[in-house]
């Protein structure tokens, strides 16, 4: 697949996945790189599981990659890490935000929460743990962990020549502006 | 000027593009974009959402005959509504150019089935072409309208999730200002009485022989030829990008987009230059049974899977037989299947429905699917848009002349009761079932991600319209009593289940609360919290709870209490 690069985004609905695959895609291609993007949607409901594929490189064909496939996995919530880890290649990254959404079987008490997800992806990958999620609340807003996270994955694929603020600029609304960037520093950070 | 859009967009973009004045649908996953995006040009173009397929096709429909060019869209199941209309609009030939889309949706992300709706070509006669990318998506339709015109004939416009849904860059052209077609009185080619059914049965038949020879030098079929390549593929929609991606220049390529009829004299002479041939199409042979029935040597699914959607890893195993290394880490991943949002209102219906014994609940396509989850495991069946009431009438009348006094409820949402819902409330009333409709009213089409229906009071456009009220309509048909209850008062709902169990004449029950998530609604002023003194296992989540408080109504021991102003 020669020089493409593929990042695979994971997490639960409502997170703000696909906002930050969004701008992921306009900075990629405001480098000059061809895009490809797919996500997999319908369901308006919250709470499922959701990802996004991200593809970028000289030529892209295909918009979905297979297992073992992905240079890097964000994982906007620790469970769905596991769950997508298929996906990367042996010698991917790993961003995974230390936060816990009990799914249905974890609410209603028929299953456990898995006590052990960032030993188990550490064992196996190089991992990036960061509380994305505690970091946009102390920031002031528990809705810009999607933010944090973005910044963490931009620093993760060493994409520093883009002007990711402009980016933040363009494609949020102006009174949000400036807590995002905030959040995007943050995540540059942990 | 390069864009980045997904497939449903270009779709939109190339509507606008191809001169199309005219485009009604019914929202549907992977499809409901196109049409959203449609109202970007209405300068240009109306656009309208119709309460099912079948009468969004025949809009179009009547739109093309009096001379516009026209476009319905739906996803696959959708066209089953449809397909009435087309199967006899391919007989009679367009006046403007019309095309109907379909997307399709492989692997079920969104669907009860994976059907592969390239068989409606062939079946209802149509021409037929897949774009395997948003650039295509957009190109390929202003094609699309030009054989329609030049054919006489309706275009069957095929795109799958993936099309729908990748996003990739588009290169933008301008509208060609087709104007519209006179109209012109024609009882011999727009009435399909019999006599002249079978006059055009006989023209149907040539022209598709005129759509092959066309078909062979048509742009939308191309060769591509790789050297010192004895991999020859023949392909279409993503299922080419996905063989790019596997064999790069190892192999030479047939890259179909115009695929029924086949360019069989095309693939002939490719197929003829390779020791090996495969035919790599997502599901179903559709290409690979024809390619075969006309003699010509191929591999399809002997090797490749025609179930699910491809990819390019299921492609290089199947054909290639090498895997990418991957790993698992171990750790026990628990499923997060989808659920009804916090504080959805029809949480307070099923909640009540799981109690009551001896019941049976027939449901219905939407967000209140559901229903079935566990732990409310509150529905018995899901089958199609509409069956919701129907197939309840028919258990209900197989439990009564088979002498068994189980009580059926059929429930449907809002726009599904405006879709097909209603025939079936009718045929309750007439033939005197003894079920229970349900139109859970949330006055919104959810599940598709809201769009406007009948009852909303809105168009597609944005005007102002009558607001149909499913209460108002079921009175109509003649139901002795349509109970009206908000479902998050778990009290009132449960009273009216009783009292709809035990009513002797017809009745009926529509719940009303809006959709948690529709825009612009006044916001919760409250939140329920558990107070910890009385509870140490339970907790609420302050940044989904929306305050609707039907866990205060069920928790036994008051441990629930509502903050916040009231
Ligand atoms: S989107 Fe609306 S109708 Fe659908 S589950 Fe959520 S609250 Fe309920």
């Amino acid at each position: 697949m020669g020089d493409v690069k593929n990042i695979l985004l994971v997490g639960v609905g409502g997170q703000g996945i696909i906002l930050v695959s969004k701008m992921l895609m306009a900075g990629l291609m405001k480098a000059g790189y061809d895009v490809k993007m797919s996500e997999v949607h319908g369901m308006a409901q919250r709470g499922g599981s959701v990802t996004t594929q991200v593809r970028f490189g000289e030529k892209v064909y295909s918009s979905i990659i297979g297992k073992g496939q992905a240079d890097i996995l964000v994982s906007f919530e620790k469970m769905e890490a596991a769950r997508w880890i298929e996906y990367l290649k042996p010698e991917g990254k790993v961003v995974v935000n230390n936060f816990e959404i009990p799914s249905m079987p974890i609410a209603t008490g028929k299953a456990e929460y898995p006590q052990n997800v960032i030993a188990a992806l550490e064992k196996e990958f190089a991992t990036t743990t960061l509380d994305a999620t505690q970091a946009a609340i102390e920031i002031g807003n528990i809705r810009t962990q999607n933010i944090v996270l973005f910044g963490a994955l931009v620093k993760a694929l060493g994409l520093n020549e883009i002007d990711w603020i402009e980016i933040l600029r363009e494609n949020l609304p102006a009174k949000m502006v400036d807590i995002n960037i905030k959040a995007f520093q943050k995540g540059m950070e942990l | 000027m390069k864009k980045l859009m997904s497939g449903n967009e270009a779709i939109a973009r190339g509507a606008y593009e191809a001169g199309v004045t005219v485009a009604a649908a019914y929202p549907g996953t992977p499809s409901t974009e196109i049409l959203e995006h449609m109202v970007e040009y209405k300068d240009h173009i109306y656009s309208e959402w119709a309460p099912n397929e079948k009468v969004a096709c025949e809009v179009a429909i009547g739109a093309s005959i009096a001379g516009s060019r026209s476009l319905s869209a739906m996803k696959h199941v959708g066209v089953n509504v449809a397909a009435d209309p087309i199967f006899t609009y391919s007989y009679l030939g367009v006046n403007g150019g019309f095309v109907l889309v379909t997307a399709d949706d492989p692997s079920m992300h969104s669907s009860q089935n994976e059907q592969d709706n390239r068989y409606y070509a062939k079946f209802a006669k149509m021409a037929l072409i897949e774009p395997s990318d948003s650039q295509e998506s957009k190109d390929f339709l202003l094609e699309a309208y030009k054989i329609s015109e030049e054919f006489d004939i309706p275009v069957l416009y095929r795109v799958t999730t993936r099309v729908c849904h990748s996003k990739s860059l588009v290169e933008l052209g301008e509208r060609v200002e087709v104007g519209f077609k006179p109209y012109v009185k024609r009882l011999d080619k727009f009435v399909a009485t019999p006599a002249n059914a079978k006059i055009a049965r006989g023209k149907l038949e040539n022209k598709l022989k005129a759509l092959e020879a066309y078909s062979n030098t048509s742009p939308l079929n191309k060769a591509e030829y790789n050297e010192n390549t004895n991999i020859g593929i023949i392909t279409a929609s993503v299922s080419y990008l996905y063989a790019k991606e596997v064999f790069g220049d190892k192999a030479s390529y047939l890259k179909l987009g115009f695929t029924y009829p086949l360019p069989m004299d095309l693939i002939r002479d490719f197929a003829s230059k390779f020791e090996t041939v495969y035919v790599i199409e997502e599901l179903e042979p559709f290409m690979e049974e024809q390619i075969k029935a006309a003699g010509i040597k191929c591999i399809g699914k002997e090797m490749i899977p025609n179930m699910y959607e491809l990819n390019p890893d299921i492609l290089a195993q199947a054909l290639l037989g090498t895997t990418t290394e991957s790993k698992t880490v171990d750790t026990n991943v628990v499923p997060r299947p989808p659920v009804l949002c916090a504080g959805c209102p029809h949480r307070g219906f099923f909640y009540t429905m799981s109690k009551k014994k001896n019941t049976v609940i027939a449901g219905d396509i939407g967000c209140y699917t559901l229903g079935a989850m566990e732990p409310l495991g509150a529905l018995d069946s899901v089958i199609c848009m509409g069956a919701g009431i129907s197939a309840a009438m028919g258990m209900a009348k197989s439990f009564e002349v088979t002498g068994r006094d189980t009580k059926v409820f059929g429930v449907v949402g809002d726009s599904t009761f405006f879709h097909s819902g209603i025939t079936g409330a009718i045929d309750v009333v007439y033939n005197k079932g003894k079920m229970i409709p349900v139109v859970l009213d949330n006055s919104i089409t959810g599940m598709t991600g809201h769009q406007e229906n009948p009852g909303t009071g809105k168009t597609l456009m944005g005007e102002d319209t009558l607001a149909l009220d499913p209460v108002d309509v079921l009175k109509a048909v003649g139901y002795k009593t349509v109970a009206v209850v908000d479902p998050c008062d778990l009290k009132a709902m449960n009273e009216v289940v009783d009292a709809a169990m035990n009513a002797t004449e017809s009745y009926a029950i529509v719940t009303k609360r809006p959709c948690v998530l529709i825009k612009n609604l006044p916001p919760f002023k409250t939140k329920c919290i558990v107070e910890t003194e009385k509870c140490k296992t339970s907790y609420i989540d302050q940044s989904m709870c929306v305050g609707c408080d039907v866990c205060m109504q069920v928790c036994k021991f008051d441990a629930i209490v509502k903050v916040g102003e009231q």
